[in-house]
């Protein structure tokens, strides 16, 4: 009896949570995956059976070989920025996570410096996209630095609206989903157990290595998990910072429903959550991020 | 990062609740106005009026209460948004602006009120643009794509069929529009342009850009491939699959060269894009060709040898309108024509459908630059009373006869529309 209320209290604590989770995010999800299997036309969804939003999708990915058709190179692109993108903040929020950890000493200046790293949320997607070009346009700050410096004489042109600035741009935006999961966990890192390596003659490298990355896996994780998702579909910052020149997975999904195509658009968004789920659980196939939180 | 929120918590807390009561109020409120007005005796004329920014003015708001008594309350959403609500929620709006070709996906849908043209006092002096596709002194115009005298009409009240010809059921009162053709910066060409092929010439390599709406970008698009001599469309509004592959497969290859520095797809961005010098030719809107001018830099809304793409954008009515609803819509859209919003809208640089009310509304100076193409007299003001041109100033390609008479296809939905969309990614894709 006492196990069975047990269980019963454990159920109604869990309760709001899971159904707030039904509603707003399983159900939805649902109807997307039914969805992407209706017929439409112009103006309206046909709720009768077909394939139509996937194999349009995958249109000319065999008939095309070698070539590749364009969902696999929209992929490869989306996958190529979020891999550089991934790389570099976790780089960076490695870094700016262990300085704040470990080199930053009272807590208020600790807090002070976290806070400092929203700054990328303070202003509008617009209007970082209005600042960027005059830093890094043919007539901008960095390029009229570098002329005046006589380091080159034409206008770099590979500064804005490629690759770089959208890569730019997503680790300026995203470094902070980096930052405070993996500082986070580094926070919580046993101080005794460093002064033990350190009186055992690791060196820094080696504490490093053997300590502070392994204890820190869960923030790096995390963080992680927000980077990937977030960069797989995002095509605000692609479009923009890519001059609308560089396709994203999410930009497909995005024309679909301007097209009024929601079947389409539905099945390329399952698409999306389906290769995203994959990385993410590839990625928690390496941590155990329940076990090690 | 957890220390913070503990001291922090109560004040949160009171701070939700707050914000709670207020959301409950508001909807306390908001449930007041739409539940009300049947009940009241002096009820308040309110019109819900969804459409895009471009036309939603205040002036125009303010002007119509003054005279009218009726109360607009805009509900702003993107070209593509506003096509979408009009199909899944019909009851969210009475009056509707759009554009003609989306009339192909709405009308079908069923929730677009045929409008009784008996009804629209001015309806005979709309502009034979519309009703018949000629000028005013008879000059037949390009009616490639969904020009707009091919959706005018509906067969009957409750069709869904256009009607080839005239009826008294009306789909969509006109009320603005306008020709569209290439910005330049004729400071950093330095030549004359007299041809869309020139978007392509290599002379402009990375320095040209295309607009990123999939059904305007492929006429802007056609109307390139066309002047290069490559082929010639029958209808540029209305594609095979053969002609949507070869204009995505020679826009690719220029895509691919590096001929275009971005594409946009916002307003604001063809304006920054031109005013920073990132393109020097550009698809563009007139607005924005206005816009980059009054920053006090040079731009042109070249006039093009083959002609204008053309667009025109009026007022539908939603089906669920009814009772005096539905009067004071046909009361709006009267007012609309009767001549203050007309002079409104040609002083930006549009036209309007009614030409006859507008000029009373204009001054001869005015006129004479917007609509004739002669030399400003004295210095030209927007509606808000910042000077545009100064005297002596000629507008980009004249008179009204010389931009609407040169009109080669309008925006358009094609039958193929799925397939070019398709096409189009592969295009962003390359």
């Amino acid at each position: 009896m006492v196990q069975d209320r047990k269980s019963l209290v454990a159920w109604l604590q869990a309760a709001p949570m899971m159904l707030i989770f039904t509603l707003f995010f399983l159900l939805p999800l649902l109807f997307v995956t039914i969805v992407s299997a209706w017929d439409y036309n112009e103006y309206e969804m046909i709720p009768a059976f077909s394939m139509r939003g996937y194999t349009d999708t995958f249109e000319g990915c065999i008939a095309g070989l070698p070539d590749l058709c364009t969902i696999l190179k929209t992929y490869l692109k989306t996958l190529k920025l979020c891999l550089l993108t991934w790389s570099l903040t976790l780089l960076i929020g490695f870094t700016v996570s262990y300085f704040l950890a470990f080199h930053v000493r009272s807590k208020t200046w600790q807090i002070v410096l976290t806070l400092l790293c929203t700054i990328p949320f303070w202003t509008s997607n617009v209007i970082r996209m209005i600042a960027w070009i005059p830093l890094l346009g043919r007539n901008g700050l960095v390029n009229k630095g570098l002329e005046g410096m006589g380091l080159i004489q034409q206008p770099v042109e590979w500064l804005l609206f490629s690759e770089f600035s959208v890569v730019l741009a997503l680790v300026h935006l995203f470094t902070f989903f980096m930052v405070v999961p993996i500082f986070n966990s580094m926070i919580r890192i046993d101080r005794r157990l460093i002064e033990a390596a350190y009186d055992a003659g690791a060196t820094g490298w080696q504490t490093l290595v053997n300590i502070i990355i392994p204890l820190a896996k869960p923030g790096i994780v995390i963080g992680s998990i927000f980077v990937i998702t977030i960069v797989m579909g995002d095509f605000v910052t692609v479009g923009v910072m890519g001059g609308e020149q560089i396709a994203s997975a999410g930009k497909i999904i995005e024309t679909r429903l301007s097209a009024l195509q929601f079947p389409a658009a539905a099945a390329n968004a399952v698409i999306l959550l389906g290769i995203t789920i994959l990385i993410i659980s590839a990625l928690t196939r390496i941590v155990d991020i329940r076990k090690e939180l | 990062m957890s220390n913070p929120s503990k001291s922090n918590s109560g004040v949160s807390r009171r701070a939700l609740l707050k914000g709670t009561a207020g959301a409950v109020g508001l909807a306390a409120g908001s449930g007041a106005i739409t539940g009300f007005p049947y009940v009241h005796s002096a009820e308040p004329k309110v019109l819900r009026y969804l459409g895009t920014a471009v036309n939603e003015g205040d002036e125009i708001s303010k002007k119509c209460l003054e005279d009218t008594g009726i109360k607009i309350e805009y509900i702003t959403a993107t070209t593509d948004d506003v096509t979408k609500r009009v199909i899944t929620q019909p009851n969210s709006f009475d009056v509707l602006d759009t554009e003609y070709f989306t009339l192909k996906k709405l009308v079908p849908s069923g929730n677009i009120f045929a409008l009784d043209a008996k009804k629209i006092k001015e309806f005979d002096n709309i502009t034979p643009v519309f009703t018949k596709g000629q000028l005013p002194n008879g000059k037949k115009i390009g009616d490639q794509g969904t020009a707009p005298w091919k959706v005018l009409y509906l067969e009957g009240a409750n069709s869904k069929k256009f009607s080839t010809t005239p009826t008294e059921f009306v789909t969509l009162i006109p009320t603005v529009y306008n020709a569209d053709t290439l910005g330049i910066r004729p400071d950093l060409i330095k030549r004359p342009i007299m041809s869309w092929s020139e978007l392509l010439n290599p002379e402009f390599k990375g320095k040209a850009s295309i607009l990123n709406i999939p059904s305007i970008g492929i006429m802007d698009a056609a109307m390139v491939v066309e002047a290069t001599g490559q082929h010639k469309y029958a209808d540029k509004g209305n594609m095979t699959k053969a002609e949507i592959d070869l204009t995505i497969k020679i826009m690719t290859e220029a895509k691919q060269a590096g001929q275009f520095r971005a594409f946009w797809k916002d307003f604001n961005e063809s304006v920054n894009l031109m005013a920073s010098g990132e393109t020097v030719i550009q698809s563009m809107w007139s607005p924005a060709v206005t816009k980059v001018r009054s920053m006090g830099i040079a731009c042109t809304f070249q006039p093009l040898k083959e002609g204008y793409r053309s667009w025109a954008s009026g007022f539908c009515v939603s089906k669920a309108a009814s009772g005096p609803k539905l009067d004071w819509a046909y009361e709006f859209v009267n007012w609309y024509l009767s001549g203050w919003a007309g002079a409104y809208l040609n002083r930006q640089g549009y036209y309007s459908a009614v030409l006859s009310t507008a000029k009373a509304n204009m001054t001869a100076d005015e006129w004479g630059y917007w609509m004739e193409g002669k030399a400003a007299i004295g210095d030209i003001k927007a509606p808000d009373g910042t000077i545009l041109e100064k005297a002596g100033a000629k507008r980009d390609g004249g008179s009204y006869d010389d931009r609407m008479g040169a009109v080669a296809c309008w925006n358009a939905v094609m039958d193929e529309n799925d397939y070019m969309v398709r096409k189009w990614n592969e295009f962003i894709a390359a």
